[in-house]
């Protein structure tokens, strides 16, 4: 190796080297000030679209409340896993243990998952309390993810599924009260910007850009107490008689509100299973019966407000039968020669019959109608039906004498304790509501406060001796009613051993504070007559819920026979002297 | 140009144990830096850190032991070591472990080992060999010898295949070639000549590395596959504007949009959180490593040392190049990492044991006989 002197001078070249380092690095100096200067702006919001992602920040819904303030249905946090399949895959050695946090079997999470490998989002357990869900989280598997849901909770459970419904896996509402306000209780999910990851975790909170607005609290008018009062003693009634099914309806008689409303069978809204269409209907509001005797009192009324009968007029009911047309109006009984208010006491088909064929059809169908058979009740319940009630200018006299005891028309529990409102008030008609009410909406007069007074006069005597509701009697209050045991139809005809046994009324008679429908649908057995299966359901309801609501007792006599009825109804199941159809 | 025997002893007493300090300086201040980069493009591991500083460490140590070496020595082990490097290329061929679908790695049971390093080293020590024991410039026939040593082993290596490792050594045997002062013409005619081969070398890459030119051309043909690496640098670089958005807070390298923001890409982490500031000083860093370490190749005694050590920076600043030209789009994704930065061991050792080799082609000073 020697030192070769034409070697070391190659300045062009050394100069060229230089040159090229320096351009070249001039070029990577440009390239990032272009990236940075010129595109800058662009990128930078490339960089935000990629990090910095608007999310929903959810929130519950508005609590239901009963009058008093006490809940019944409430929101409270859950989570709900879900997984990212693709990122699952890498970890499937882990899947089992997956499985046992969450509850399920190894096979379904494989289940789940297979056919799904390509998703980004599969929930694989909704609703799961927070503390279980942790456990989960804390698995550290590649992959799953919580989500903060809300899940309702009733804790009233079965005793106002009904009436409050219930929400569907996503907290929409599906029935009750949570489908006809779900607007109202449904809250705002808010939004916040969040920075994400490549992975989509979400690694911090930026901003909020919208607060969640939770759902606003619903105050209904149903009280608790008396709920619980008229499912229990429904449910009860329900069972002794081997029925297949009931209604109870309960309305302040001063405002219309709906206090209680219960039916059987009933469901436990908080079991999913729970959840059919058999249980969860609302029969109160959704099934239409012929209402039979229930209805004689308008019948009564319209002939007041006609003119065509007074309080003391002397009607022959005998002999317990009256041949209208084709048709053969008959008694349970032969009631023989009654005023009109033993008509009502003693419910003659006979008597109303005559009474509704001695005024103009008209004249019937404008108290009929303007009790609100057929017609809206106001209450705006899902799936309410209101029943029908035909044109009066087609009504023949068979069809006058059939409206006059219940038949040919068709109404709900709630329509018909709604039209006993006109008798509890001095005739006039408020539309009824489920919500609380502030204030009181008296509604539009629909009969006149003298022909109110008597018609008032002759319920309460329905239940005094030789009635056929002396079994709505209440201990310490005077009660005032119809019963009605309905003949149910058949494939198009009235069977003969199937009936609704109903009664509706009012209480106390001084003061009416309360109106009462109570229908047990198909009771098997010998009793079934509503003064036997129904009555007692309505006095024993009325008669403990008014005391609940500190309502000053207007019969200060009656615990003497309150005991002698007691010993009555246990001694005896054989039908009262009245039977009303 | 003569030296002189006291200055000799100055540069001894300049480089102690062999070694250049301010180049030495340079290394571990930008050591440094690459560590405070490493920290926050690894998502703050220290356990990443700690590795890369044991992995420093030794590389350092060769860098010494190497620079004590007389370049006499190496000279006179140039052919043996290159051919060592082609067999041992040749066995990764046959029996080499296959990683992310290529096959570079030879497991010699106690460690995993790169052949295709060890070749970046002795290619150019091999041609510096070669073309310093002729007259120089070399005649055609040399320059034609030389260029088919320089062949073997470049076509092994884009073989495995590892493009950007073969475009290293490649480019180091053609550094040396281009030192010895290749005629302008013979240059003219090989850039000719690759040029026309551009097409055939086309038809023989692999579907991958075709795809990378063709996403190069135009990366938002693919966002969300083969031109998603780029796309995102490129989102990190742009959106760091001219202060950065701090260190530990570039939202693209934290939050996992950026691929391989340790290794190859983390020349895109420095631009996110430094700005075109710390790009600037980063820039800056390398400039000097090279410019001193082209200087101290022209001061190397022997043709042989200058060769060497020329080619070697001239290779070091290839690194730097087609690193930063590939993370800010300039050039096609070649996997190529940022030398003294990049999180990685074995490129580390190599590029440590070049400036090893050019610190002793500078100190090793012979007296000069007159």
């Amino acid at each position: 190796m020697r030192p070769d002197p034409a070697f070391v001078a190659y300045p062009g070249r050394r100069l060229f080297v230089l040159a090229v380092l320096s351009l070249l690095t001039l070029a990577l100096l440009g390239r990032a000030l272009g990236l940075v200067l010129v595109d800058g702006e662009f990128l930078l919001t490339q960089g935000d679209a990629r990090a910095l992602r608007t999310v929903a920040v959810p929130t519950h819904r508005g609590m239901i409340l009963d009058r008093n303030g006490e809940p019944l249905a409430a929101s409270t946090a859950v989570e709900s896993v879900w997984v990212n399949p693709k990122e699952l895959v890498t970890a499937r050695e882990r899947w089992a243990e997956l499985a046992r946090a969450l509850g399920m079997s190894a096979k379904h999470l494989e289940q789940l998952l297979s056919g799904r490998l390509n998703r980004e989002f599969v929930y694989l357990r909704r609703h799961l309390e927070p503390g279980r869900a942790e456990q989960v989280k804390d698995l550290g598997i590649a992959g799953v993810y919580l989500q903060r849901e809300y899940r309702r909770y009733y804790p009233t459970g079965e005793v106002t599924g009904h009436v409050v419904g219930f929400t569907d896996v996503d907290d929409v509402g599906q029935e009750g009260i949570e489908l006809a306000y779900d607007h109202w209780l449904r809250g705002t999910a808010g939004a916040k910007r969040v920075i994400r990851d490549g992975r989509g975790r979400i690694v911090e909170d930026v901003e909020s850009i919208k607060a969640p607005q939770p759902g606003r609290d619903l105050y209904l008018s149903i009280d608790r107490r008396l709920q619980y009062l008229a499912y229990r003693e429904l449910k009860a009634a329900v069972k002794e008689h081997r029925a297949r099914g009931g209604s109870v309806v309960m309305l302040d008689a001063r405002t219309g509100e709906v206090l209680a409303m219960v039916n059987q069978p009933a469901y436990n809204p908080n079991n999913t299973a729970d959840r059919v269409g058999a249980r969860f209907r609302n029969r109160a509001v959704t099934d239409v019966f012929e209402p039979g005797s229930t209805v004689k009192p308008f019948t009564v009324a319209a002939g007041l407000e006609a003119g065509t009968i007074r309080p003391d007029t002397i009607i022959d009911t005998s002999p317990g039968t009256l041949k209208v047309g084709r048709l053969t109006v008959r008694d349970v009984h032969n009631c023989g020669v009654v005023d009109v208010g033993g008509v009502i006491r003693k419910s003659s088909n006979v008597g109303a019959t005559k009474i509704a064929l001695s005024m103009p059809a008209q004249a019937l169908w404008r108290v009929f109608h303007g009790v609100g058979f057929g017609q809206p009740t106001g209450g705006d319940f899902p799936g309410e039906v209101f029943g029908i009630l035909t044109d009066p200018k087609r009504w023949g006299e068979v069809h006058r004498a059939t409206l006059s005891y219940g038949y040919g028309l068709n109404v709900t529990a709630l329509q018909l304790a709604r039209s006993y409102l006109a008798f509890a008030s001095d005739g006039f008609l408020p539309p009824v509501t489920v919500l609380r009410r502030d204030g009181v909406d008296r509604g539009q007069p629909v009969l006149s406060a003298p022909s109110v007074r008597h018609v008032r006069r002759m319920l309460e005597s329905v239940a005094d001796e030789g009635g056929t509701g002396t079994k709505a009697r209440a201990v310490g209050y005077r009660v005032g009613g119809k019963t009605g045991t309905a003949k149910k139809t058949a494939d198009g005809h009235y069977a003969s051993n199937r009936y609704l046994a109903l009664f509706s009324g009012l209480a106390p008679v001084s003061a009416p504070r309360l109106v009462m429908v109570a229908t047990i649908d198909e009771p098997s057995g010998d009793a079934y007559y509503g003064g036997q299966v129904a009555a007692p359901v309505f006095g024993r309801i009325v008669g403990e819920a008014l005391r609940i609501l500190g309502v000053p007792p207007d019969d200060t006599g009656a615990v003497p026979q309150r005991l002698a009825l007691h010993s009555d109804a246990l001694a005896a199941r054989t039908p009262p002297a009245g039977g009303g159809l | 140009m003569s030296l002189l025997p006291d200055d000799r002893a100055s540069r001894l007493m300049q480089a102690p144990l062999h070694l250049d300090v301010p180049l030495l300086t340079g290394i571990l201040l930008l050591s440094a830096l690459g560590g405070v980069i490493l920290y926050s493009a690894s998502g703050q591991s220290l356990d990443v850190l700690l590795r890369q500083g044991l992995r420093l460490g030794l590389a350092l140590a060769v860098m010494v032991f190497v620079a004590q070496v007389p370049p006499q020595l190496m000279f006179r082990w140039a052919p043996w070591l290159y051919v060592a490097g082609v067999l041992l290329l040749v066995a990764v061929m046959v029996a080499g472990d296959v990683g992310k679908g290529a096959q570079r790695w030879l497991d010699l049971k106690f460690l995993r080992f790169q052949p295709s390093e060890l070749v970046k080293v002795t290619v150019p020590l091999m041609l510096a060999r070669v073309l310093s024991e002729g007259p120089l410039p070399p005649s055609v026939l040399r320059v034609a010898g030389a260029a088919l040593l320089v062949l073997l082993p470049t076509a092994l290596i884009a073989r495995q295949p590892d493009l950007g490792t073969a475009l290293l050594v490649g480019s180091s045997g053609a550094f040396v070639l281009f030192l010895a002062g290749l005629r302008w013409r013979l240059i003219g005619l090989l850039v000719g000549a690759i040029a026309a081969a551009a097409p055939v070398a086309w038809m023989f890459l692999r579907d991958y590395q075709r795809q990378r030119v063709l996403t190069f051309l135009d990366p938002q043909n693919d966002p969300l596959g083969s031109g998603y690496h780029i796309i995102q640098s490129k989102i990190a670089i742009g959106s760091g504007g001219v202060y950065g958005k701090g260190w530990l807070n570039g939202t693209q390298s934290h939050l996992d949009f950026l691929p391989e923001r340790a290794t190859d890409f983390i020349f895109a982490v420095v631009s996110e959180e430094f700005g075109l500031l710390g790009v600037g000083v980063l820039l800056a860093l390398y400039l000097y490593i090279i410019a001193r370490g082209l200087y101290v190749a022209s001061r190397a005694q022997e043709p042989f040392g200058r060769l060497l050590g020329g080619s070697l920076v001239l290779t070091f600043f290839v690194y730097v190049f087609v690193n930063v030209g590939m993370v800010t789009g300039l050039l096609p994704v070649v996997g190529v990492p940022l030398p003294l930065v990049s999180y990685g061991g074995t490129s580390l050792v190599t590029v440590m044991a070049g400036f090893g080799i050019l610190m002793a082609v500078y100190s090793h000073q012979r007296p000069v006989d007159r």
